[in-house]
């Protein structure tokens, strides 16, 4: 944020100011609703004037997202948006800018994409919703659907190794990784806060129900009367512990992870304990590749740390240099080098 | 007069030596592309333009940095025409050929004109080398080559090696410095000030004394040997040109687009964000506006070519001027992010420095075979505007004109150039900034901006709503910015409702959007200025051409109508829209013909448009047309007639 953003008298916002006049064209019941919602709750809280927001997105459904955010906002073309976000934030390092995407737009025609934004570490916040699905095109596998998915395009199971958003992340140096479910609505709140918060691109996966053509995917996580015992709240300082009863945890065993029953000998400081901050990514690398039925499936911040910011870098450079040679002077541009007069 | 081969300078008595003065020279320089051609031709440029004359240049290199030394594929060469009058080509034939090796002359001395004078590096000519070059036997013993040339055999790299003795270099260090003995030969032959590349060598070297004594040595070894051996009877002047007064320097295609855009920003009053990602030929634009950072300039190297064209739509949505420039290959990638720049009718400029094609094609060699990929490169119907310079100076000029029309019409605007003009060097008269016209942008802020929503055109609740697609005269949206309270709206590349912008997929609608997007790029017609013709106003043949075939064309039609010929020549800068006379122009003459570096994709436009059936010249060597081509074929249709 610029300092002048920060010093204007903002007006109070609240959720209805950040919701724009278009009808919302998302399936019924569709997860999309929740993170919308979220995100309008969020950005009131911020101090940010409203005109400092933007939203860029891709194409896919989640991408429709700029439409209802009375913001500016910029609809992109497939797999496009954390480039196009990256020539908004470079040129106007004063503006918040979001990035919306699905697992089709940034892990398959955008990967390419994604992966330079998230080690360039710009100021964008980039929110990706997975629903394992190509939920537009009416239901083909994507590139997070699990090995076996029977879709359009794979009808006797798909034969492709998934890619996980978050180890992707972590591959690429993200300095803010975490993870949410579209329904748990405190905890997204959270999630979306803390993204906004953080200097540096921060990456949010989250698992969002496609319910028209892959609702059961993520019911393990979403759904109340189990997830308990399939997700484990990351919180940072704190022993890695989950289930019904929060009487099971994580254990360390070497560089594997285990389930572990409290008890027995084995207490809370036998646990792994979550560090966001630190600074060497394996271990959030580890947490990334937890994955469910073998596993709970860490929710919450794997990572959150600092580093040089690019957009930042640009500004600074600039500065450097025009002090170092004074202000660019044309004339004095175009007579540089050889010259020569005809009379 | 007979080849001599002279060792070592002669002792005095010195021997006389006639200088005579000449109108103009093509020089060429070739060798490995190790062997520093281009930068000595660079040097040869530099201070004959700084002398005052006239200056034409064609860079010439192979596509691999190194190519095995001393094979036909590794020849680089660097050829400059430097003249006592006005010029506008490098020359079709070349008077004097600097060969620094066997392939180096296989490859060049067809170029040399008969009578020319040939120097070459005559140690460079042994067993080994002849058979890399495919010669069964020596040339420089062959009898028709002493007989058509003006043979020199310079020993040059025992001269070189000679020269630096005693300052401990390596033989391999010794035997780079021999570039420069060869430019200090010819400086020599052309009468030329030795003191600018002295103090380049100086400067250049500066961190490691001894080269720079190498090189000096090595240089004015050069120079000696021309003064005193026997082998060289005559050296040339060429006289100062009568250029328009005022102050010169060099400059290339390249660097005049980076400065053009730089300037134009400034004109505008606003940021130049650049985006862009390694390709040749137009990778120098990148590298001169990154220096550039003290005039504000943002630029970014991105992870491919989509990604530098995407940026670019986000950073003229944010309010910049936002530039890529690519070659072939790159402007493809960046086809689907140029529609997006198109539907969202945002401004920014997209330079094509087109190079020989299709796929990778000829990477370092000029071609103009772009045009229908910038008419037609894209889904739907998006027509661009299409701007094409004329020389490398012309970039300056017509870039800030493609800016111009980019913000004033609010959209992508196509700026073409080509190999040829942007390595190209010619002299520039250096403008005053204060006398360039300023650009004018404007943003629409607050209430009364006039683009909010009344009772008429609102969604009828009363409340005024800032309407990103409600037109000017001109057809152009208002280009409302991030951080502008109250206009926050959101564009993307799905159509949109006429004025509101809202997405609207309805079919009338979708009819009118297409056909609104369509009118104001045709409307820019009426905008820029009138088709110029020069020579007869009528008459039987109209020559047209575009790009970096003005200057050999200009001067084929110069020549036809110095002879009373009935030849006009009508060069076209703006590609899309064409010029609103262009039509009425071409009904005065009973031919059209169209010389082009392509199979003929203006020919293409131009019957298309005007039902004329225009002739065509098509050269697609890699090379630039020679003036004497488009003669004969001028001659060729005025004979048919």
């Amino acid at each position: 944020m610029s300092t002048d953003a920060i010093k204007s008298p903002l007006p109070v916002l609240t959720a209805k100011d950040f919701a724009s006049d278009q009808e919302i064209r998302w399936c019924p019941r569709c997860g999309d609703y929740s993170i919308l919602a979220q995100m309008k709750k969020v950005l009131p809280t911020l101090g940010i004037p409203r005109e400092k927001f933007v939203f860029v997105s891709g194409i896919g459904c989640s991408s429709r997202f700029p439409y209802y955010m009375n913001t500016y906002g910029f609809h992109s073309i497939h797999g496009r948006a954390p480039a196009i976000a990256s020539g908004v934030k470079i040129s106007r390092p004063d503006l918040q800018v979001w990035v919306i995407t699905g697992d089709g737009d940034a892990l398959s025609i955008g990967g390419n994409h994604l992966m330079h934004m998230l080690r360039r570490n710009m100021g964008l916040k980039v929110i990706l919703f997975n629903n394992q699905i190509y939920g537009l095109t009416k239901g083909q596998y994507s590139p997070t659907s699990p090995v076996g998915s029977r879709t359009k395009s794979t009808p006797v199971g798909s034969v492709d190794n998934p890619v996980a958003p978050l180890c992707y992340a972590i591959g690429s140096e993200a300095t803010f990784v975490a993870r949410s479910v579209d329904v748990d609505i405190k905890h997204l709140t959270y999630v979306l806060e803390r993204a906004a918060h953080h200097d540096g691109t921060a990456f949010v996966e989250v698992y969002q129900d496609c319910n028209v053509f892959n609702h059961d995917a993520f019911l393990y996580a979403s759904d109340k009367t189990i997830k308990a015992d399939h997700i484990v709240y990351l919180e940072h300082g704190k022993p890695l512990v989950f289930g019904k009863d929060v009487k099971k945890g994580i254990r360390l065993n070497g560089m594997h992870p285990e389930i572990v029953e409290l008890g027995k000998g084995i207490t809370e400081d036998d646990l792994l304990f979550h560090d966001e901050r630190a600074a060497e990514p394996s271990l959030a690398f580890l947490l990334t590749r937890m994955r469910h039925p073998e596993f709970p499936e860490p929710m919450g911040v794997f990572r959150d740390v600092q580093a040089p910011i690019y957009d930042q870098r640009v500004s600074e450079q600039i500065a450097a240099e025009t002090k170092k040679k004074g202000e660019g002077n044309f004339d004095d541009l175009f007579n540089s080098g050889d010259t020569w007069t005809v009379e | 007069m007979s080849p001599t081969e002279v060792l070592a300078p002669q002792p005095t008595p010195q021997p006389a030596k006639t200088l005579e003065q000449l109108d103009g020279v093509v020089i060429r320089f070739c060798g490995d592309s190790g062997d520093g051609m281009q930068l000595v031709g660079t040097q040869f440029t530099n201070v004959s333009a700084a002398f005052g004359n006239d200056v034409s240049t064609l860079p010439d290199f192979p596509a691999e940095i190194r190519a095995p030394v001393g094979t036909l594929a590794g020849v680089s060469g660097f050829q400059l025409h430097f003249s006592s009058s006005d010029i506008f080509t490098p020359g079709d034939e070349v008077d004097t050929l600097v060969a620094m090796n066997p392939a180096a002359l296989k490859t060049n001395l067809a170029d040399l004109r008969r009578g020319g004078t040939l120097i070459v590096n005559s140690d460079e000519f042994d067993k080994g080398n002849l058979q890399k070059a495919g010669y069964e036997s020596n040339p420089l013993e062959n009898p028709e080559v002493i007989s058509k040339y003006q043979l020199h055999r310079v020993p040059m790299t025992r001269l070189t090696r000679d020269a630096v003795a005693g300052l401990g270099l390596s033989q391999k260090d010794a035997d780079r410095c021999k570039n420069f003995f060869a430019l200090g030969l010819v400086y020599w032959l052309y009468d030329r000030d030795r003191k600018p590349t002295e103090d380049y060598i100086t400067d250049k070297f500066k961190k490691n004394p001894t080269i720079v004594e190498a090189n000096l040595r090595a240089l004015r070894g050069g120079t000696n040997y021309g003064f005193s051996t026997e082998s060289f009877t005559t050296h040339y002047q060429v006289p100062r040109a009568r250029l328009a007064p005022g102050r010169y320097r060099k400059i290339t295609g390249n660097e005049a687009t980076a400065w053009g855009l730089v300037t134009a920003a400034k004109l505008a009053g606003k940021t130049l964000y650049y985006a862009g990602y390694p390709i040749t030929p137009a990778s120098d634009i990148l590298h001169e506006l990154s220096m550039m950072k003290n005039f504000g300039v943002r630029t970014f190297q991105a992870e491919d070519e989509i990604a530098a064209m995407a940026s670019v739509c986000g950073a003229a949505f944010a309010g910049n001027i936002a530039v890529t420039a690519s070659s072939g290959p790159g402007i493809c990638l960046k086809g689907e992010a140029m529609g997006l720049g198109f539907m969202t009718e945002l401004p920014m400029i997209i330079v094509d420095v087109q190079r020989g094609g299709p796929s990778t094609g000829l990477p370092t060699k000029t071609e103009q075979s772009d045009l229908l990929l910038a008419m037609f490169g894209r889904n739907g119907d998006s027509p661009l505007p299409i701007l094409a310079a004329c020389s490398p100076g012309d970039c300056f000029t017509l870039v800030q004109e493609a800016v111009r029309i980019a913000v004033e019409f609010m959209t992508p605007v196509l700026f073409l150039t080509d190999g040829y003009i942007a390595n190209g060097a010619e002299p520039w008269r250096i403008p005053k900034f204060a006398d360039l016209a300023p650009i004018h942008v404007v943003h629409p802020e607050g209430r009364q901006s006039g683009h909010f929503s009344t009772d008429e055109n609102g969604n009828g609740d009363g409340e005024p709503e800032y309407l990103p697609y409600l037109r000017n005269e001109k057809m152009a949206r208002p280009w409302a910015i991030p951080g502008t309270p109250g206009l926050e709206h959101r564009i993307g590349g799905l159509e949109k409702s006429d004025i509101t912008g809202n997405v609207d997929y309805a079919p009338a609608n979708h009819h009118k959007m297409v056909m609104n997007r369509v009118n104001k790029v045709a409307g820019i017609a009426n905008y820029i200025p009138l088709q110029e013709v020069e020579g007869p106003q009528s008459g039987k043949v109209l020559v047209i051409s575009w790009g970096g075939t003005y200057g050999a064309v200009r001067t084929a039609v110069q020549n036809c109508v110095e002879q009373g010929k009935s030849v006009a020549h009508a060069h076209l800068r703006y590609m899309n829209p064409f010029p609103r006379n262009l039509g009425e122009i071409i009904k005065r003459y009973q031919t059209v013909l169209i010389p082009e570096l392509n199979s003929g994709q203006l020919r293409l436009l131009i019957r298309a448009k005007y039902l004329v059936d225009a002739q065509g010249y098509n050269k697609i060597q890699g090379k630039p047309f020679l003036v004497h081509e488009i003669v004969s074929k001028i001659d060729e249709l005025l004979e048919s007639k």
